[in-house]
């Protein structure tokens, strides 16, 4: 089986803010759509599908809103999916677009996620208990801090290393128009002053909650051909789960994220990702999860992530950046986040990251996880289409 | 079509169908234990271990269970470790299905399955469906799913295209099934009205229930099953959302599906149409354009049993049953979802040649 090459020609966001009251969830989208539309330049009419994602619909309160915003995406006559993999929705969005060229099911698809958390509560959304279950009651935070608490007294890592992580992805949001927070007088010393909400995770090495959308725009080799602007060539992608809780899971570094990226990195012929990849967009919602996804995506032996982190590896100007958009911390509107990371990674392969571009940037992996760190999806893409 | 010709795509069956009894309440249970012997069964069918599959997708609600995220406990019952190679859709398992149709077609797996389920008992399931219209302009109106398929039913009496006495006909054929997983079946009074002009025999029992299949493609499909039902064709379309906007006695869409996935090209034996109403299936009927000589829902359909999310995954299951059983060699199944037939599904299925 030959898979048709799959090339990423248009990429839109919207500016990411706490509460954009000035449009409808349908405005939100078609925003995002838009720009990836004019990106490509292409039209509604050049558009064979619609596939859609986001997280819960509790978070908007709209039950399965691709109905409503069919005709906001230009969808109307054409085939539209609705994906919901949890938090790593964004990523699985774009792998299952691209799965429809890939499959040659479809020419060119248009692919977006979106959350508008200001018309409900996220909080509230993962909180609402049922019977004979664990309550969730803290969000997200809550949930996670153990695995993190877990991870420093597994490897011995210095308390420091988070606000590190933090301090670095608010800087590099600075240079991303489209970022979330934009906290131009931020210091290291202001993220380890601020208070502690679920020890060992202080308030700014959290995610913020956001308003925002991503799209692109991705296509076969005889599209790609005719993109205005370089493409972004998808070498490798890939899903997996496990389950949310049971005796043999670890959660500090799941299998099923190793097992995620072992694929990934076999489809596009990586050897080594220390050496083989250039910039990372990583799903880091708090920030130790930086160096914990460092080891479990083969970035750093086990024990050894946060060493990369200490040393400024992961800096922007490092030798392998990590979330140069200032990633999920910065920007967190929860169903694109996951799309954003694969966007993100797709702007740096296409040398159109602005201030933020690394510069050589040839292959970069976006990555995405949802759950109880139990969904997992990632992509790699390159300047260069894959080997014929 | 490229100067550089596509190979030919692969051919894709299901291979296994299962499903469970439709249930008024199914308090007893969680979504996860009404889903698992339902996930055995389709599974022992094949002889397959969960280790052997290549790709698992489902389809479900979270406003059904009121609880975000879940269908993640439901992948516990899959028992997915090691890590599987899965994914979700927010829809009916027949969208699930297709999801699993390209990733098979894609050659990046073998064999797939598929799952789907949903408990409509524990909210008021009229209420709940007016959360998926328009947040802003009519979701605060809670029209109700009956009210909007009334109205659909309305405007195919004003035109002519049908009346009161067919649409009985439709519930009562539909009931007249022996399918032994029918939560309604037998003598089924037509009733009082619910809204006008729709009685209670036009409109679905509210149920709970889930149904799997396997996918398999090429030779794997024949060491899995004696009599495949290869997937000719399969294609969805969706409309506008607005009813305004649509002309209710029509589904351009399920015309252009059946059109894509070739329904078309040669006539079907057998037809499971997702028809929730009595007058959806007058709408479907004329989109497909079947005949009376096709045997359209000897499941009973949605009319007998319409679990939300699993409905339309079961008419795919259904049809491909039939071939299976050697009942049917061309079988059309059609999927739906919201409101008045608004997004449409068709897969048309079949057996080898006898």
């Amino acid at each position: 089986m030959s898979k048709e090459p799959v090339a990423v020609v248009g990429i839109g966001q919207t500016k990411h803010v706490a509460a954009r009251r000035d449009v409808s969830i349908a405005g939100l989208v078609r925003e995002a759509a838009v720009r990836a539309l004019d990106d490509a330049e292409l039209t509604w009419a050049d558009i064979d599908a619609v596939v859609i994602g986001k997280a819960p619909d509790f978070f908007e309160g709209v039950m399965m809103p691709e109905l409503y915003l069919a005709d906001a995406l230009g969808a109307v006559g054409k085939p539209m999916l609705r994906v919901h993999t949890a938090g790593s929705v964004g990523g699985s969005t774009a792998l299952v677009a691209a799965n429809l060229v890939a499959a040659r099911v479809h020419s060119t698809v248009l692919t977006l996620a979106f959350e508008k958390q200001s018309e409900s509560n996220a909080m509230w959304g993962l909180s609402l208990p049922i019977p004979f279950q664990q309550p969730l009651l803290a969000g997200a935070g809550g949930f996670f801090a153990p695995h993190v608490r877990a991870y420093m007294r597994r490897t011995g890592a210095p308390d420091t290393v988070g606000s590190l992580v933090a301090y670095k992805d608010r800087r590099n949001a600075l240079k991303n128009p489209y970022a979330h927070l934009h906290e131009h007088d931020i210091t290291l010393e202001k993220v380890q002053a601020s208070p502690m909400l679920w020890d060992p995770i202080r308030y700014s090495e959290t995610c913020p909650s956001s308003d925002g959308a991503c799209a692109m725009v991705l296509t076969d080799r005889a599209g790609a051909a005719r993109a205005p602007r370089p493409p972004a060539w998808m070498l490798g992608g890939a899903m997996r789960s496990e389950p949310t809780l049971f005796a043999g899971k670890d959660a500090v570094s799941p299998q099923a994220g190793k097992d995620c990226a072992a694929d990934v990195y076999r489809q596009a012929g990586i050897a080594d990702p220390r050496r083989d990849i250039d910039a990372v967009e990583m799903y880091v919602p708090f920030s130790w999860y930086e160096p914990m996804w460092l080891e479990n995506l083969g970035f750093a032996d086990e024990g050894e992530g946060w060493k990369l982190t200490e040393a400024g590896v992961t800096e922007l100007d490092g030798d392998l950046p990590v979330n140069m958009s200032g990633g999920v911390l910065s920007t967190n509107p929860i169903g694109a986040s996951g799309m954003i990371r694969f966007a993100e990674a797709a702007l740096q392969a296409r040398g159109q990251a602005g201030e933020h571009q690394v510069e050589g940037a040839r292959r970069v992996l976006g990555h995405a996880y949802g759950g109880g760190s139990q969904f997992f999806s990632m992509w790699l893409v390159g300047s260069e289409p894959p080997d014929a | 079509m490229t100067s550089d010709a596509a190979p030919e795509p692969r051919d894709i069956a299901v291979v296994a169908f299962a499903q469970s009894d439709t249930l008024r309440s199914t308090a007893e249970v969680s979504e996860v234990e009404m889903l698992m012997p339902v996930l055995h069964d389709v599974i022992a069918q094949t002889g397959l271990k969960t280790a052997d599959i290549g790709f698992t997708c489902s389809g479900s609600c979270d406003y059904l269970a009121g609880r975000a995220f879940s269908f993640t406990l439901a992948l516990d019952g899959v028992g997915a470790w090691p890590p599987i190679s899965e994914s979700h859709v927010e829809m009916d398992g027949a969208w699930a299905l297709y999801e699993a149709w390209t990733k098979l077609l894609s050659g990046d797996a073998d064999t797939a399955l598929v799952y789907a389920y949903g408990k409509s008992s524990p909210g008021s399931l009229r209420d709940v469906l007016t959360r998926q219209l328009d947040p802003y302009y009519v979701a605060p109106l809670w029209p109700d799913s009956v009210a909007l398929a009334a109205l659909q039913a309305q405007a195919l009496i004003d035109a002519g295209a049908t009346d009161e006495p067919e649409l009985a006909a439709i519930g009562a054929r539909s009931r007249a099934t022996d399918n032994p997983r029918a939560q309604l079946k037998g003598p089924v009074p037509q009733g009082d009205y619910l809204v006008r002009p729709l009685r209670t025999g036009d409109c679905p029992p509210v149920g709970d229930g889930a149904a799997a299949v396997v996918l398999a493609a090429g030779e794997r499909a024949r060491e899995l099953c004696e009599r495949p039902a290869w997937i000719r064709g399969i294609d969805h379309r969706i409309e506008a959302h607005s009813l305004g906007v649509r002309d209710l006695t029509d589904s351009p869409s399920t015309r252009l599906a059946a059109e894509r996935a070739g329904a078309f090209e040669r006539p079907v034996d057998t037809a499971e149409l997702h028809a929730s109403f009595t007058s959806q299936e007058v709408v479907l009927r004329k989109a497909l354009r079947l005949g009376d000589e096709v045997a359209v829902n000897p499941s009973g359909g949605a009319l007998a049993a319409n679990p939300m999310m699993a409905a339309g995954l079961a008419r795919i299951g259904e049809a491909a049953a039939r071939i299976h059983r050697g009942e049917s060699d061309r079988a059309l199944a059609h999927a739906t979802s919201g409101p008045c037939l608004q997004q449409n599904l068709v897969a048309v299925l079949e057996g080898d040649p006898r």
